[in-house]
C-alpha cells in the first residue's frame, strides 16, 4: 500500500511508538518566538535543565511585538536574547534583521522537502509549502524539542483536496483557501494533514503556496502540505546547491516526499477554481466566507496588509498594482507591514513602497503587531478591519473589533474606496 | 497527579476559541499565575460573566471543537491557575488538546448525545462531578439528580496525566 506525504516524513522520522498510534518523531528543526518561548525557556531553567538538543537545529526571531512596546515585552525579548547567546544559537533574528516568523525562515532556506518542523505557533503549517511535515505545538512540546529534539503525534491522517481549472482575474491563493476553508469548517480538517494538489497548485509559486498552507490550521489541520517540485528547488537553490550536482539531481531526491499513487486519505476533495470569485469573511470564524461582491458597500475604518498569509513581496505587488495613481478614503487608515526586512527592501527598490506611501498608507516594520492585536495598529471598540492576515476571532485585533479576511486585491481595494470592494474595480492586470 | 473534581462551569457554545481563553494581550506575562485575573474574559456568553461564574469552579463542560485556534498554552494554564483541570466536550482542537495532556491536565471526550444530555438535565444547575482517573469513570451530580458516566483517554494522555507532563514522560524516555 503507498503512503501518504505526512506518512513518508513520519516513517523516515520515528524514534518510538510508545503507545497506539502515538509517534514519537526527530525534529529536523525548532522554530522559536518571543510570545512562546520564554515560558519554556524559564521553566527549562528551573529544572536545571538550560541546553539545547542542537543549536544549529533551533532558528529564533523576535517578531510578534518589535520594536519592544513595554517593560513586559522588552523582558520576552530579553529572555529570548540571553537565552540565545547563552547556547551558542546563532540564527536568532533580531530587530533590524527580523520579520514574521513563517515569512522570515523561508526565505532563509530553513524549511526543505522531508523535514520534520515544530514551532509554538500555529501558523507553522505555512512550512508545510515546502513538503515537509510543520505543525504548531504548545509550550511544553516546545520546550521538549529544545531540550531532546523530539515529539509526539498521532501518526498522520490526510485529507486531499485536488484543485483544478483557472483562476480568473483578480482571484488569488487567499480566495482559494477562504473558499476551501468556508466548505470544510473551522473543524472540517482536525487532527489530519491537508495535502494540497492539481494544476492550480502546480503552477503557484512557493509564496501562494505558503498562503495556501498557512491558513489549514484554520479548518483545523495540522499542516498543510504541497509537494516539492521544480518550484520549491529554484527557491531553495541557494541554500542546498551544496549539496547536489544539479537541480534535477535535487528534484529526483526530493521526489521521495510526494505521496504514492495509492496512498490512502481520509478523504479526496475535487475542486474546480475556475469560476471562483473573490472571497471574504464575515464573522468572527474563519469559516464564514462570503464572495466581496454580497458584501460590496460595507464601510471599513482600517486596511491591513501584511502577516505571515499575505505580507510578502508578490502580496505587496498585487495591493501596489491596485492603489497605483490612487489615494486612500479620507474615511479609512491603511497600514502596510512588509513581512520580513528583504520584501521591504525588495518592494522599496521596486518602488512599491512608494506606491503604498503615495496612496496614504502607513508603512511599518516588519512584524505580525497589527494581525495579533498587539501593537502597531490595534482596533477599538465597534471599528472594522479589512485585513490580509489569516484570524477573524471576536477581539483578535483588538477588543470589541471586526475583522475581515481577504485578499491584497481586494483590502488595498477597500483602501481606495473606504467600503469593501472588489479589487477588479481597480486592477490593472495586463492580460 | 492533579484534582479532576468540583464544580461544574458551563460554557454551551461549540467553536470557543484560545482567544476568547486568553487574548493576545496577556501573552507578554512570563508567569502562568499572572493569567489568573483573565481566564475566558473576551468570551461573549449569554449568562455567563467570567468575574463571578468561574470561582470556585473545577471542571468546564462545554460543546465542539474547544480551544480551536492559537496555539498558546497560556489557555490551558489559564485554567490550571484558576483550579479548573479538567474540560469535557464533544471534541478540541489538536494543540489544545494536547496542550492540556502536556500539562497533566485532561480533555475530556464525550459523544455529542452525551454532552447534549448533560447541559439539558444540568445547565444552569448548580452541578458537580466527581472523577475516578483509574477506573475512567465519572459522577456527574446535580439537584437531586445523580449519573455515572465512562469516558476514555489513551494510554498516551493517561501516562502523561500520571506522570504529571511531557517534559517528565520525555526527560524519562528520550
Ligand atoms: S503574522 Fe499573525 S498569524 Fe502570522 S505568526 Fe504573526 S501573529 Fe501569528
Amino acid at each position: 500500500m503507498g503512503k501518504t506525504t505526512a506518512e513518508k516524513i513520519f516513517d523516515a522520522h520515528t524514534v518510538d511508538r510508545p503507545f497506539g498510534d502515538i509517534t514519537v518523531i526527530r525534529l529536523d528543526a525548532v522554530f522559536c518566538h518571543e510570545i512562546t518561548t520564554p515560558i519554556a525557556i524559564n521553566d527549562l531553567v528551573k529544572r536545571g535543565k538550560d541546553r539545547v538538543f542542537d543549536p544549529d537545529k533551533i532558528k529564533v526571531v523576535i517578531d510578534h511585538v518589535t520594536p519592544a512596546k513595554d517593560s513586559k515585552t522588552a523582558m520576552q525579548g530579553k529572555i529570548l536574547r540571553d537565552w540565545a547567546r547563552r547556547n551558542h544559537i546563532k540564527d536568532f533574528f533580531d530587530i533590524g534583521r527580523n520579520g514574521v516568523c513563517h515569512a522570515l525562515f523561508p526565505e532563509k532556506g530553513f524549511a526543505r522537502p522531508g523535514y520534520t518542523i515544530i514551532m509554538g505557533d500555529s501558523h507553522t503549517c505555512t512550512h508545510g509549502a515546502f513538503g515537509a511535515f510543520a505543525a504548531g505545538v504548545g509550550t511544553t512540546d516546545l520546550e521538549v524539542g529544545i531540550l531532546k529534539g523530539v515529539c509526539a503525534f498521532h501518526y498522520p491522517k490526510s485529507i486531499k483536496i485536488n484543485i483544478n481549472g483557472r483562476l480568473k482575474k483578480g482571484v488569488y491563493a487567499k480566495d482559494v483557501i477562504l473558499s476551501i476553508i468556508g466548505k470544510m469548517g473551522v473543524n472540517g480538517a482536525t487532527n489530519k494533514v491537508i495535502e494540497f494538489t492539481g494544476n492550480v497548485v502546480d503552477d503557484m509559486a512557493m509564496e501562494e503556496r505558503m498562503t495556501l498552507c498557512n491558513m489549514a490550521v484554520e479548518a483545523g489541520a495540522t499542516c498543510g502540505i504541497c509537494y516539492p517540485d521544480m518550484t520549491t528547488v529554484s527557491y531553495l537553490w541557494e541554500f542546498i546547491k551544496g549539496d547536489y550536482l544539479s537541480t534535477e539531481a535535487a528534484l529526483e531526491d526530493y521526489q521521495q516526499f510526494r505521496a504514492d499513487p495509492d496512498a490512502l486519505y481520509d478523504n479526496i476533495i475535487g475542486l474546480d477554481v475556475s469560476s471562483l470569485e473573490p472571497q471574504m469573511t464575515y464573522g468572527f470564524k474563519p469559516d464564514q466566507v462570503k464572495p466581496v461582491s454580497e458584501m460590496a458597500g460595507l464601510p471599513v475604518d482600517q486596511v491591513y496588509i501584511g502577516s505571515c498569509t499575505n505580507g510578502r513581496l508578490e502580496d505587496l505587488r498585487i495591493a501596489a498594482r491596485v492603489l497605483k495613481g490612487n489615494r486612500i478614503s479620507d474615511s479609512v487608515r491603511a497600514i502596510v507591514s512588509p513581512a520580513t526586512p528583504k520584501i521591504y527592501n525588495e518592494a522599496l527598490q521596486e518602488g512599491i513602497i512608494g506606491i503604498f506611501m503615495d496612496a496614504g498608507f502607513c508603512v511599518t516594520n516588519p512584524t505580525c503587531g497589527a494581525c495579533l492585536g498587539m501593537s502597531n495598529g490595534v482596533l477599538a471598540d465597534g471599528e472594522v478591519c479589512a485585513s490580509t492576515t489569516n484570524r477573524n476571532f471576536n477581539g483578535r485585533m483588538g477588543k470589541g473589533g471586526m475583522v475581515h479576511l481577504m485578499s491584497p486585491a481586494t483590502a488595498a481595494a477597500s483602501a481606495i474606496t473606504g467600503f469593501i470592494t472588489n479589487s477588479a474595480l481597480f486592477e490593472k492586470i495586463g492580460g | 497527579m492533579k484534582n479532576f473534581s468540583g464544580n461544574v462551569l458551563f460554557l454551551d457554545r461549540s467553536d470557543i476559541n484560545t482567544d476568547e481563553i486568553i487574548p493576545a494581550k496577556y501573552l507578554t506575562e512570563n508567569s502562568k499565575e499572572a493569567l489568573k485575573p483573565y481566564l475566558l474574559e473576551d468570551l461573549v456568553l449569554k449568562g455567563f460573566d467570567p468575574r463571578k461564574d468561574i470561582s470556585g469552579k473545577h471542571v468546564v463542560v462545554t460543546r465542539g471543537n474547544f480551544g480551536c485556534g492559537s496555539s498558546r498554552e497560556h489557555a490551558p494554564w489559564a485554567f490550571e491557575v484558576n483550579d479548573i483541570n479538567m474540560v469535557i466536550g464533544e471534541g478540541f482542537a489538536r494543540i489544545f488538546k494536547q496542550n492540556m495532556f502536556n500539562c497533566g491536565m485532561m480533555a475530556v471526550e464525550l459523544s455529542p448525545d452525551t454532552i447534549d444530555h448533560i447541559f439539558k438535565t444540568c445547565g444552569g444547575k448548580a452541578t458537580t462531578i466527581e472523577t475516578d482517573f483509574g477506573s475512567q469513570c465519572m459522577i456527574i451530580r446535580a439537584d437531586g439528580f445523580e449519573e455515572k458516566i465512562v469516558f476514555s483517554i489513551s494510554g498516551f494522555d493517561k501516562a502523561l496525566v500520571e506522570k504529571g507532563g511531557w517534559v517528565e514522560y520525555a526527560d524519562l524516555n528520550y
